[in-house]
């Protein structure tokens, strides 16, 4: 392959320079000190509710968790440049789309503690539940804004994955559709670079963001650590989709700095040294570099922060230990919305076979 | 009443719900101008538009995955599977998403798809073409699982399938799309979508079948009233759920229990209606429940599928062996 690939774009720099001029950076002129100190707030709360879900499920309250540590600017970046009308579909680990969605953490563990399969009513947020077999949600995605077209609703539709996900047909086929029906998705693909123990390039060798141009849809490649960069390609592409522009892909390049799950043990496929060379490139170290430049960064300010992620941890603590397991015969519920005869029949079964083994206790 | 074929009927049905519901969507691959590889929805694009009966890219899995989306949005698609065969890619988008999405939100979101299938064999067609997948479908909790038999039950039953709220997964019996049959366009559904149907009364034996299978058992049960026994068919029409009590009905009376259906007997629908007959009604019975269906094969090359495919004569040699038994 000889096709150029365009830099990720990049506005802050690594030394916390900010990026001014044209290009992307004309998309978030109006993003100033206050603004850039939101964006901070929103990473350091989502680090620090993370952090606590997965202390949660160290301490058992939680089967499993899937931690965002390290995708805060891809996560927040992306989630601020929504509207409450537009919808967005995820995978399992976008917290970051939960908080800015406006879910109160507390509402976040059902799936994670095992007392349901999902957590929020997805009408409230215009945001669905984590989807778990990875990639699915691109086609549900590519529907919904199929069908907000023909309701004449100008949103745009985001559909959250990662760079596993990019190898799934159901992506491809998603591509496809949407590229011909010009539906109003944007593909938001956050390259970790690990889907599990498999690096990035086992996915694709080639980089991703070079994946949509067979199908007609741009690509924008982007530091997915760079919370400004990350606001501004997906204004980009979000406005295309509200104006019925058709869908846009972005690679956020990122980097999933803890496990892929609490369950994962990320020691027997990565090196000490590659997990440095990325935590020298931290996304809210890089957003502070630039707040300090700017002299938006006093004591007052971190510690309000602070005080508002401790809340939050603290809210989704206490909504984990408050969710006391299902009753045993909620297994029959909304399998079906109408009656069905099988269902009504094994739960008469299984709720005497209960009575009985209840008054054969002592 | 009108005279009509199963197919025909099958795209009068579509077409009243296109009308009655604006939020009725048909997609699917060559639904459009040339009205699907069997006609079934004819003159639907021109009449109701593109934007309405959508032609889709050649890919299943896309075809259900972005009919939930749009169910998600408060749209009843109803998607064509071209053949068969071809619903396998669509497989886990149906099982692991639209089955499940109700159950999974606790009734908040529900996916009222229609998927349309046409299947089973007996049309001399090339591999992949005469499948009879309906087992995959009645095993995943969250599916109601229907086949009609007959042009009524079609135009009746696609409606039906379609205003339900619950995914329905609505088998079309190939074979028999350009047989003929009375159908009554201004009357309501003579039964629920879940009710199996008496389609020949009997007192001798109970024979149960489905789809296409139907029209066999008719004729095997011609043959036998010529020979005095008397066999009672019962057209399944849905096959999740089943309507055990009709069929327990049938088998209180006469003692006796056939299942014949297209797909594999081994864990074929005809194993579960044994065994829950059989919980049922054991000391009724007076014979073991017998099993006719296609062979623990694959589908067979068309040369070969007459063997493969019960006909009125294995049908009517299980019937023997229970009555002899």
């Amino acid at each position: 392959m000889s096709e150029k690939i365009d830099y990720p774009v990049q506005l802050i720099q690594p030394d916390g320079a900010r990026v001014h001029g044209a290009g992307y950076a004309g998309e978030v002129t109006d993003i100033g000190p206050a603004e850039l100190g939101g964006l901070y707030e929103d990473m350091v709360v989502l680090r620090r509710v993370d952090a606590e879900a997965t202390a949660l499920q160290r301490q058992g309250q939680l089967g499993i968790w899937a931690p965002s540590l390290g995708q805060e600017a891809s996560q927040i970046g992306s989630a601020r440049a929504l509207a409450p009308d537009d919808y967005v579909f995820t995978s399992y680990r976008e917290h970051g789309l939960a908080y800015c969605r406006g879910v109160p953490p507390a509402q976040w563990p059902p799936l994670w503690r095992g007392v349901a399969l999902s957590n929020w009513d997805p009408a409230e947020y215009n945001l669905t539940n984590p989807a778990i077999v990875v990639g699915s949600q691109g086609l549900h995605a590519t529907g919904y804004a199929m069908a907000a077209h023909m309701d004449g609703a100008e949103i745009a539709v985001m559909a959250y994955f990662g760079d596993g996900a990019t190898s799934q047909g159901d992506l491809s086929e998603a591509l496809g559709f949407a590229a011909s029906w010009g539906a109003g998705v944007v593909f938001f693909c956050q390259n970790n670079h690990w889907a599990i123990s498999e690096p990035v390039q086992l996915q694709s060798p080639f980089p991703l963001v070079a994946r949509p141009r067979g199908f007609g849809i741009p690509g924008i490649a982007v530091d997915g650590n760079d919370v400004l960069a990350v606001l501004a390609v997906t204004r980009t592409a979000v406005r295309r989709a509200r104006e019925g522009g058709g869908p846009t892909f972005i690679e956020a390049i990122t980097y999933r700095m803890g496990p892929h799950t609490t369950s994962d043990d990320p020691t027997r496929y990565r090196t000490g040294a590659e997990i440095e060379h990325w935590r020298a490139r931290d996304p809210i170290d890089r957003l502070r570099r630039l707040l300090l430049r700017e002299g938006a960064m006093d004591e007052e300010f971190t510690r309000g922060v602070d005080t508002k992620a401790a809340a939050a941890a603290e809210a989704l603590r206490a909504g984990a230990l408050a969710l006391p397991d299902p009753a045993p015969l909620t297994v029959f519920d909304h399998v079906y919305s109408d009656p069905h005869p099988l269902i009504d029949e094994e739960r008469e079964q299984f709720s005497a076979y209960l009575d009985a083994l209840e008054e054969a206790q002592p | 009443m009108t005279t009509m074929a199963l197919g025909a009927a099958l795209n009068a049905g579509l077409r009243r719900a296109l009308e009655r519901d604006p939020k009725v969507l048909l997609m699917g691959e060559d639904i459009g101008k040339l009205g699907g590889v069997f006609r079934v929805t004819d003159t639907l694009q021109k009449d109701f538009g593109a934007a309405r009966v959508i032609d889709t890219p050649l890919a299943e899995s896309g075809i259900i995955g972005t009919a939930f989306g749009m169910a998600l949005r408060g749209y009843r698609p109803v998607c064509e599977i071209q053949f068969d065969g071809f619903v396998y890619p669509a497989f886990d988008q149906i099982v692991s998403q639209v089955a499940r999405i109700h159950f999974r939100t606790g009734g908040r979101v529900r996916a009222p798809l229609t998927i349309r299938v046409p299947f089973g064999g007996g049309i001399g067609a090339v591999e992949h073409h005469s499948e009879s997948p309906e087992a995959h479908f009645a095993h995943t909790p969250g599916l109601r699982v229907v086949t009609p038999s007959t042009p009524d039950d079609a135009f009746h039953m696609i409606m039906q399938a379609i205003a339900t709220d619950d995914p329905v997964v609505f088998f079309e019996p190939k074979r028999r799309y350009w047989d003929k049959g009375e159908v009554d366009l201004d009357a309501p559904a003579a039964l629920e979508l879940h009710q199996a149907r008496v389609a020949a009364p009997g007192t001798d034996v109970t024979l149960v079948a489905y789809g296409a299978m139907v029209a066999t058992a008719l004729s095997a049960a011609e043959i036998a009233r010529q020979e005095r026994h008397s066999i009672e068919v019962i057209d399944l029409r849905s096959l999740s759920p089943i309507d055990f009590d009709t069929v327990e009905a049938s088998v209180r009376k006469t003692g006796r229990l056939v299942v014949a259906h297209e797909a594999p007997v081994f864990l074929g629908l005809g194993s579960e209606i044994a065994a829950r007959i059989t919980e049922r009604c054991f000391y009724q019975l007076e014979a073991p429940v017998a099993r006719v269906g296609g062979f623990a094969t694959p589908y067979p090359p068309a040369r070969l599928e007459r063997y493969y495919l019960p006909d009125p004569d294995r049908i009517l040699d299980a019937v023997d062996q229970t009555l002899a038994a």
